[in-house]
């Protein structure tokens, strides 16, 4: 510092006069001393935060947490509005079965979203408002004191603006509350109306540069690299897609059949498929007609039968009149027909008119619908024998 | 041997009047309430006690957990103020009374005492080994005793420290705190998985045990923060406390404040997404009728309105505002318990009367009476630990 200040004083400003500490206590003190004086335009600079400096400095209470906060919510609101809008008005999704504006599952997106605009806009807020960025020249860059405090030691500058300020008489205080190293600082008034290092061409160009061969490379990468060999591993594979053809086996399947004969688990032959009088004659009702197995078949019935059927097996359905009407169940040929004739027929329909209920009710279902539609005949023409 | 300076030693063991007054008043009309409570509804008024036993062993095992923390952390700035947590855990040897009418009232509250119960439900076989009545007494008995011991050793050292102002009692509380915390979490979660979850024993929650953990903590520090708020600021505190060391209260009730609905909401959408029937049991009838003001209210309750009210800085650092911030989470933390607990009585809308009344009263009541009576035979301040000082120079 002294060396330049001999060589062109005559350009140069006083900026303040710096002072060295090397321990925070001191520094505190110092301040403390500062402020009784009545020094205003001063600022103390230390490598971490010093617990105590800032009321002692009575600084006011900084705005960045108010920023941070605003912001955040907005970040949050945004999310909210955006997932809203997407999800359920511009394209309406139902996932899960969820309605459309389920919020409970954006509140993790809220929460990102509130941390993501909180963090950016603190350090951007920190950058522009109160660092001045895009400035970047400080009259102490580049100064020994600089390099101290950003270090090691504690400093304090007294700047030239404040209205009490003698530079002597400042020295003199500083020396008196123990600072070390006390100098004045001086700048070129040039250096404050420098162009901006971050917006000269060449680094705003060197940014461009980057990213465009970033963003390139990455295209590159993804896109192109992984379809050419040796890196194509995963979009190339040794497996059967749907709708080709299998080069492997002779018939072009890449599943083998299973062996002939064979039976799923859980899976009943059934050997009487459109044999109704093979099923009238052979087939028997395999279950007991429990209380259980009555109101399964009652509830089964009700399910399925009786939106034909009825709910009395009489045909008098709610469908009335919209569909074929089923005959009534209660019909002498139907009475006296064997439960397998029931069976064969809720397994594969009838005559194209009642479709395959094979799909809908397992087997022992079937046969709890039998005993429930036994029960419904003895009940609409009852006999002394079934009344107990 | 000497005191440190600082320490007002008339102050010590001068816990005013009126708080243990105070805690009598409520304790009686407490009591009062619960029996009144049982001869309407025996039924409602044990789910009441259910509440209260929550509460009381929530605070109190909140508080050594406080303790703990402070040990094994070798933390300074909480130094000055660790009696408080040592004398709101002192209600954990009582926990028994509360729990002692319940065990008789099982057949009432636990849906699973009843055998018939576990019939024809694969889920609920599984669970039998675990959830029968021998195996529930037992369990609650040794958790209670475990708390009890870990209390009265740590307690213990705390307090011989007063007169022999041995050092190496701090080191032995430390080793005992570390060896607490981890039995501390597998007590609480089976305490909260025995008297809460198992209200609706085919609900399971991996994350439950860590809710009720997080509500009871708060509540813990809540209580801690009015008493010694109020005191301070009254000039009764043996010590003087800053506005830093309020500041240090104020940050962890505003953490707890925001881990309890981390929590809380984590095991909601978790349930709420997968849309399982044995995990949506628990929120349907929680999300349906009046019970769905209430959990909206919860949330608003316990975190939304204090999360506002303790965000600057200067809110964690007034002290009315923390004691008024304290009260409201206590009301908060009772709302929790009455949100879990009492959905599981009456699944078809909330219900209020003298059984909630007396959950209230008679919880407090507890409380404050065992902390008075506690604080007025021992020192306020830990006089003889070697952090005091320290932790009285504290600033941030």
């Amino acid at each position: 510092m002294s060396e330049m200040k001999k060589t062109s004083q005559a350009v140069r400003r006083l900026y303040g006069v710096t002072a060295l500490f090397d321990r925070p206590e001191r520094l505190l003190h110092a301040v403390g001393e500062v402020v009784k004086q009545g020094i205003k335009s001063y600022d103390a600079y230390t490598p971490y935060p010093v617990h105590g400096l800032d009321t002692k400095m009575k600084l006011k209470r900084s705005m960045i947490g108010a920023v941070t906060l605003v912001v955040g919510l907005t970040g949050a609101s945004l999310l909210l509005l955006f997932t809203w809008w997407t999800n359920s008005i511009d394209y309406p999704l139902v996932i899960g079965g969820k309605p459309l504006f389920s919020w409970p599952s954006y509140v993790p997106l809220m929460f990102e979203m509130t941390v993501l605009f909180g963090a950016v806009s603190t350090v951007t807020a920190l950058l522009v408002i109160w660092l001045n960025l895009p400035r970047n020249s400080h009259p102490l860059h580049d100064t020994d004191f600089m390099k101290k405090v950003s270090n090691d030691r504690f400093g304090i500058c007294i700047e030239a603006t404040d209205p009490q300020f003698d530079e002597r008489s400042v020295k003199a205080l500083l020396e008196k509350l123990g600072g070390a190293s006390v100098e004045a600082v001086y700048y070129e008034e040039r250096e404050l109306t420098l162009r901006e290092t971050i917006l000269d061409p060449k680094f705003i160009g060197a940014i461009v540069v980057v990213a465009v061969l970033t963003s390139g490379a990455a295209y590159f990468g993804f896109n192109k690299m992984n379809l050419i060999r040796p890196w194509n591993s995963l979009t190339v594979q040794d497996k059967v897609l749907p709708e080709t053809q299998s080069a492997f086996y002779a018939d072009g399947f890449a599943m083998r059949p299973p062996v002939k004969g064979t039976v799923a688990r859980g899976q009943m032959p059934y050997r009487y498929a459109s044999d109704i009088p093979g099923a009238e004659k052979y087939m028997k009702n395999p279950i007991l007609p429990t209380k259980h197995v009555m109101e399964l078949g009652q509830r089964d019935f009700n399910t399925y039968c009786s939106p034909c059927h009825g709910y009395f097996a009489d045909g008098q359905s709610r469908l009335q009149g919209q569909f074929p009407v089923p005959p009534s169940l209660h019909i002498d040929s139907l009475v006296t027909a064997p439960d397998g004739l029931y069976y064969e027929v809720i397994t594969n329909g009838y005559q194209g008119v009642m479709p395959s209920y094979e799909r809908q009710i397992p087997r022992d279902e079937r046969w709890a619908i039998i005993w429930y539609i036994r029960a419904l005949q003895k009940a609409q023409s009852p006999e002394v024998a079934n009344v107990k | 041997m000497t005191t440190p300076q600082n320490v007002d030693t008339n102050k010590l063991k001068n816990l005013p009047h009126s708080y243990a007054r105070t805690g009598w008043v409520l304790l009686t009309i407490g009591i009062v309430l619960t029996v009144l409570s049982f001869a309407f509804n025996p039924k409602h008024a044990s789910f009441g006690l259910i509440m209260t036993l929550t509460y009381v062993g929530g605070v109190g095992i909140g508080g050594l957990f406080w303790v703990g923390v402070e040990y094994v952390s070798s933390a300074v700035w909480s130094t000055a103020m660790r009696r408080p947590f040592e004398f709101l855990a002192s209600v954990i040897p009582y926990l028994i009374l509360l729990a002692l009418p319940l065990l008789f009232k099982m057949r009432t509250v636990f849906e699973w005492t009843h055998l018939n119960y576990f019939k024809d439900d694969p889920a609920m076989i599984v669970k039998a080994p675990y959830l029968n009545v021998p195996f529930f007494v037992v369990r609650t008995v040794v958790v209670l005793a475990v708390w009890a011991l870990f209390y009265f050793l740590i307690v213990k050292n705390s307090r011989r420290q007063d007169e022999t102002r041995d050092q190496s009692l701090t080191t032995r509380n430390i080793k005992l705190s570390a060896g607490f915390m981890p039995v501390f979490a597998v007590t609480l979660t089976i305490f909260s998985i025995d008297w809460l979850m198992s209200l609706t024993p085919s609900w399971f929650s991996t994350i439950f045990a860590v809710y009720v953990f997080a509500g009871s903590v708060l509540a813990a520090m809540a209580f801690a923060t009015i008493i010694i708020v109020l005191l301070n600021e009254k000039g009764q505190f043996p010590v003087k406390l800053s506005r830093d060391h309020y500041y240090n209260l104020g940050a962890f009730l505003f953490a707890f404040i925001v881990f309890w609905a981390y929590i809380g909401f984590s095991q909601f959408i978790l349930q709420w997404y997968g849309n399982l029937r044995e995990e949506t049991m628990y929120y349907i009838p929680r999300m349906h009728g009046s019970w769905a003001v209430v959990s909206v209210a919860l949330a608003l309750v316990e975190f939304v309105i204090p999360f506002f009210m303790l965000v600057t800085k200067p809110a964690k650092m007034d002290p009315k505002r923390l004691v008024f911030v304290s009260v409201w989470l206590l009301f908060a933390h009772a709302l929790d318990i009455y949100w879990m607990v009492m959905p599981v009585y009456s699944s078809g809308g909330t219900v209020f009367g003298i059984t909630e009344l007396a959950f209230l009263v008679l919880s407090i009541g507890i409380i404050l009476t065992v902390f008075s009576t506690t604080a007025r035979r021992n020192n306020m301040v830990p006089v003889g630990d070697p952090k005091l000082q320290r932790g009285l120079e504290f600033h941030l």
